[in-house]
């Protein structure tokens, strides 16, 4: 009977870009439980509010996270939006989206990148991450940033999207789509690629919706949870919107999950971008919200539901802001999938719940 | 040239960075920019790497496995703070788990600046920490001789 003994992993390791830290509890190669420590990165970005009025503290909610950077200055904006009871243009709801769902592209393809690479396939990360550059360039030529936009205001958003660009996104658009379905090919049909992710990391329906597991860690399990069925801003003007489920609850579950709802995205923006319609692309928003009018919000990240919960004081500065993100749901659910797992596949496991572990320390 | 400073290999942590510029860390290394292509390698072992890039501001907790890295790697070595949050604690300067940039841990050679700061600004200062490299393992081997 061996020993069991504690091997820790991370907080810097070459697998995870951001640090988290396990302590794996193993018995020979098996791992028996995974303790994690967060708190590296905290900063304590919530207080900023007593000292950021609500507009100022866009470009902060925005550098909540880089990788979903569009999504938190989108859910924060949305949530004063409701707070001060303003109604933003239509065409800023539509761009809003649009960026929004690009994001979600950018963010899912990098994710795809990172989960070759942590299988050991290194190419395929290479290529994927070559695959975002477009995608980063389209951001760069609408909103003039690769990371950080600056593209969402209390009231609608800053910078308009010509018919020249719209143009320009769908080409690039449609020459993705071809060159996706060729990786897409090596992340489903590859048997290297399958032997190392099929069945690994289960969880089933039950322990999924026990454990409140949000995005498209949780839709591998077959929960649906997708917040953008609620039809919110220009979600609701969709023709059509299915989320991405799957039944299986493994690894290859989850990559295949993300894999569709890269084309999914793709297909809204195409579909938001026949249809957006004329008009201002913002209001002024002035004054303070009324005193202790409270206002909540939820948007879907491309990691899951985050949801934003913000209170006032009668001033330009807020009482409360708090955010809930989808990593911090999905902490629980990685605990449990790592339970039983062998050590090999740690770090595949710990990377298929798309940690950000800046959004869950903030 | 001394050989170390010919293709040097980076060893990135992100101290509390947003995630923005370890992306963009990760990009320059990636095809679109593709340092690697001048082997420049990312590793994650301390002891193999010349060039050490930090992303984001230190604070209580991490200070320590800042500090930790930098001590296990060997001389020559050059520290690059990416991004404004690691030169001066950027936007998050004023908050209070926040101590400040990474030059408040350990000594920084090269300050990359931008929020998020873009490839070409790292590939820059990476250019620079080479130069910085090759005067630190110059005055290592003068050391050595005097002695």
């Amino acid at each position: 009977m061996a020993k069991s003994t504690i091997i820790p992993f991370g907080p810097q390791h070459p697998v995870l870009p951001e640090p988290l830290h396990l302590d794996l509890v193993v018995d020979d190669e098996r791992v028996v439980e995974a303790v994690p420590q967060i708190g590296f990165i905290h900063r304590g970005l919530e207080k900023l509010t007593e000292t950021r009025d609500y507009n100022q503290f866009i470009y902060v909610a925005e550098r909540i996270c880089g990788i979903c950077a569009f999504g938190h200055s989108m859910g924060y904006a949305e949530t004063i939006e409701k707070l001060m009871e303003v109604q933003i243009p239509e065409r800023a709801e539509y761009i809003r989206v649009i960026l929004h769902e690009l994001s979600r592209v950018h963010s899912h393809i990098l994710w795809m990148g990172l989960a070759a690479d942590a299988f050991g396939y290194e190419s395929l990360f290479m290529h994927c991450w070559r695959l975002r550059e477009r995608v980063l360039d389209v951001f760069e030529m609408t909103t003039g940033g690769r990371v950080i936009f600056s593209d969402v205001c209390v009231g609608g958003v800053n910078r308009d999207l010509t018919p020249e660009m719209q143009k320009k996104m769908l080409d690039v658009l449609n020459g993705l789509k071809d060159e996706y379905a060729t990786l897409c090919n090596a992340f489903l049909n590859d048997s290297s690629v399958k032997s190392r992710l099929v069945g690994v990391g289960y969880i089933s329906q039950e322990s999924a919706f026990a454990q409140g597991m949000v995005g498209p860690f949780a839709r591998a399990s077959n929960v649906n949870n997708d917040v953008r069925c609620y039809g919110n801003g220009a979600y609701g003007k969709l023709s059509d919107f299915q989320p991405i489920l799957d039944t299986d609850g493994d690894c290859y579950a989850r990559v295949k999950v993300r894999a569709l709802e890269v084309l999914q995205s793709i297909d809204i923006i195409e579909e938001l971008l026949r249809t957006i319609p004329d008009g201002e692309i913002a209001i002024k928003v002035k004054g303070s919200p009324k005193p202790g009018a409270q206002a909540s919000n939820t948007l879907e990240q491309p990691r899951g539901e985050c949801y934003y919960y913000a209170k006032s004081n009668g001033t330009k500065y807020l009482e409360r802001m708090r955010m809930r993100t989808p990593t911090s749901m999905n902490l629980a659910g990685m605990t449990t999938a790592l339970a039983g797992c062998e050590l090999a596949d740690v770090n595949m496991i710990v990377l298929t719940i798309d940690p950000c572990i800046s959004c869950t320390e903030r | 040239m001394p050989f170390a400073s010919k293709s040097p290999w980076v060893i990135h942590y992100d101290a509390s960075s947003c995630n923005g510029c370890d992306i963009e860390v990760l990009a320059a290394l990636c095809p679109g920019y593709d340092v690697e292509r001048f082997g420049i390698i990312n590793t994650g072992n301390p002891k193999h790497a010349d060039i050490f890039l930090v992303t984001g501001s230190v604070n209580e907790r991490n200070i320590k496995v800042v500090q930790e890295i930098y001590n296990q790697m060997l001389e020559p070595k050059v520290v690059i703070a990416c991004g404004v949050c690691a030169c001066t604690g950027g936007i998050f300067h004023d908050c209070y788990n926040v101590i400040g940039g990474v030059d408040k841990a350990i000594p920084v050679d090269v300050y990359a600046p931008g929020c998020a700061v873009r490839p070409e600004a790292i590939i820059d200062a990476v250019v620079q920490g080479i130069g910085i490299l090759d005067e630190k393992s110059k005055a290592l081997n003068a050391k050595k001789k005097g002695a």
